[in-house]
């Protein structure tokens, strides 16, 4: 499979008056195939929405190189971006801010069509298409946001992002603020799209079950690194990583078995000043002595499995 | 009533004002909860969960208003005055909600919060009411609680926040603990400790817990009972293993097949077809039957209410198309 994307040491820096500066990702590395799910799940706080955002470049990064497609992505200014860049879309948590409540939802649409430079008529035609295509009344072209649930507004969201045709998807907790039900038939559709269309998908969630489901691949972050990546039926079944072991056993499961998940005990802890030697350390149930000295990087395994952690075999 | 019940709500309605008259949110709603028991609410967002919550306790919207009854400790706090309900509240029964960030004042210090509520129900003074305060936060293990008491919510993470609320719940020693999405806003890490943490409650303090959650992987947790609810309706009832391994109505069929799978794998999610209805969009007879795969003529017409099919086992389905399988 080709690389789509490709992201090594990537860090991210947030500057706050009179602090030191926050490194919310630290040495972060990410790859995405064409046709493939990325899922990159984390407690919150963890870096996972920043790293998607630096990804599409809507963050800038202080150290490390961001690739799509071959080429450096460069953050987000001012200026339009490259055409060579309108590959890479995102979709957001939150489809009551990300769509705007005054115009229809047709325009809205199109608005992709019309940057890629077609008619104002072929795009609200072409913007129909898309809508029918995920799952809505045509007549939603002449509607507006308001009108419709959250479920189908993350859809309207999704068209809207498809209208750019693109070819690699950042969802980031895409269906995090929709009903059950709803959250089930979004995530199908994002899962079609990406199959149907062979586009490659990071899939940004703190939901490890769904991500279980739909990922072929599941990366886990903690305080700002991947500690964790392979594919995501191995990651599931024996995990290397001890802290992807808790995130595990702390989901609950719906047999009616009466059984309390697993705790983690401790907090993440303040990510600008994260403790010395392994991130994990103090949390650690399996932690050695040597672990409070060494911070381990993430060192490929097998079958496609990395792992940073001196344990992981 | 039995021994050993706490709370029966019996018939419960709930009517809110809408721009186009009195709406039901909550429908005949009917059911108890024993001292020392978990009993879940279940449902989607919409189901009327939280505004049963909200009847008990007397906090509903202006303009609503309620039908039935809901004895607790043999007075009916539907029946109460404000005046008494205000010394049920805070005291008898306790709330927790979803989100610690907003139940907690934000620029009170977390000893006036967990303090506050003793002084005024048990009218204790204020060194008294501290040396309980530091024993709660040790209960519910906040580290450090002589420190913690000076602090504000702020200095403290969404998981601590939501074990001072708890705190603040506790503070009264109540009966009954209303907890609404109490683990919602919070990540997996985090809710397996709050939940051992009710868990916990509950058995050294005899202690009855009502929790409302959408999340049925929390529920199968946690509680003993379970009522899944939809439009404003009991569709479901019953012991946790019983609801959850051989359910009897399509909707609790449904929401369980909408999870993912546990062993994981390729397969697509199964979502239910449609949405939940809205307020005043329930639709006649059973609520569900536009949704169910399995509606028939009768299901269009008449209103199902639960009717028993096992031991404590109610479901309001009477085609009972899951009957044979369980």
């Amino acid at each position: 499979m080709s690389v789509l994307l490709e992201a090594t040491g990537v860090a991210v820096e947030y500057h706050r008056q009179g602090a030191a500066p926050l490194r919310a990702v630290d040495h972060a590395d990410l790859t995405l195939a064409r046709g493939e799910i990325l899922g990159l799940v984390g407690e919150s706080g963890c870096g996972k929405s920043t790293l998607g955002r630096a990804v599409v470049g809507l963050q800038r990064t202080a150290a490390g190189e961001i690739r799509f497609d071959g080429r450096p992505v460069a953050p987000l200014g001012l200026r339009r971006r490259p055409a060579g860049m309108r590959g890479l879309q995102m979709v957001f948590q939150d489809p009551y801010a990300s769509l705007n409540p005054r115009r229809l939802v047709g325009d809205q649409v199109g608005d992709g069509y019309l940057l890629g430079g077609t008619t104002k008529a072929e795009a609200r035609r072409r913007a129909g298409e898309l809508l029918e295509r995920v799952g809505l009344p045509a007549d939603a072209v002449r509607r507006y946001p308001h009108e419709f649930s959250g479920g189908q507004r993350q859809r309207i969201a999704i068209a809207r992002t498809l209208a750019a045709e693109p070819s690699c998807i950042i969802a980031d907790e895409p269906i995090s603020a929709l009903d059950a039900s709803a959250q089930a038939s979004v995530a199908n559709l994002l899962v079609e799209l990406v199959r149907e269309l062979d586009m490659g998908m990071v899939f940004i969630s703190h939901d490890l079950s769904v991500v279980r489901q739909i990922a072929d691949r599941t990366a886990v972050m903690y305080l700002g690194r991947v500690v964790e990546v392979g594919p995501t039926r191995q990651v599931w079944s024996e995990p290397a990583h001890p802290y992807t072991k808790a995130l595990i056993s702390a989901v609950p499961r719906a047999d009616g078995g009466g059984v309390l998940p697993v705790e983690l005990p401790g907090d993440v802890p303040d990510p600008s000043r994260p403790p010395g030697g392994c991130r994990f350390h103090p949390r650690c149930p399996v932690a050695l002595p040597s672990c409070a000295e060494n911070d381990p990087p993430l060192t490929i395994l097998r079958d496609g499995r990395s792992a940073a952690c001196v344990l992981a075999k | 009533m039995t021994v050993g019940t706490l709370l029966e709500v019996e018939d419960l309605t709930v009517w809110l004002a809408t721009r186009n008259g009195p709406r039901k949110a909550v429908d005949g709603l009917s059911f108890r909860v024993d001292a020392g028991e978990v009993f879940g609410i279940a449902g989607e967002s919409g189901s009327g969960k939280t505004m049963t919550a909200m009847a008990l306790l007397g906090l509903l919207p202006h303009a609503a208003r309620t039908g039935g009854r809901a004895v607790f400790e043999g007075r009916d706090l539907l029946a109460m005055r404000p005046r008494e309900l205000r010394d049920v509240r805070g005291r008898s029964i306790a709330m927790v909600s979803q989100d610690p960030s907003t139940s907690l004042h934000p620029m009170l210090s977390i000893e006036t919060q967990v303090t506050e509520h003793m002084r005024h129900h048990l009218g204790i003074g204020r060194s008294e009411a501290r040396g309980r305060a530091v024993e709660l936060l040790s209960t519910v293990r906040i580290p450090d609680p002589e420190r913690a008491l000076k602090a504000h919510p702020a200095q403290f993470s969404g998981g601590m926040r939501q074990r001072i609320a708890i705190a603040v719940a506790l503070a009264c020693e109540p009966r009954l603990l209303l907890a609404d999405e109490p683990t919602t806003a919070l990540d997996v890490t985090v809710q397996a400790g709050i939940l051992r943490l009710l868990d916990r409650l509950r058995r050294e303090r005899d202690l009855a817990v009502v929790v409302i959650t959408h999340d049925l992987g929390v529920m199968s947790a946690v509680a003993d009972r379970i009522c899944v609810m939809y439009g404003g309706r009991t569709a479901e009832i019953g012991p946790r293993e019983t609801v959850l391994t051989h359910p009897r109505h399509p909707y609790t069929r449904g929401l369980l097949d909408a999870l993912p799978h546990p062993e994981g794998g390729a397969a697509t999610l199964r979502p239910i077809p449609g949405s939940p209805p809205s307020l005043g969009g329930v639709p006649e007879g059973c609520p569900f039957h536009p949704r169910c795969a399995f509606a028939v003529d009768s299901c269009r017409a008449e209103r199902p209410d639960p009717a028993p099919v096992g031991s404590g086992h109610r479901v309001a389905c009477p085609p009972d198309p899951l009957g044979g399988t369980a």
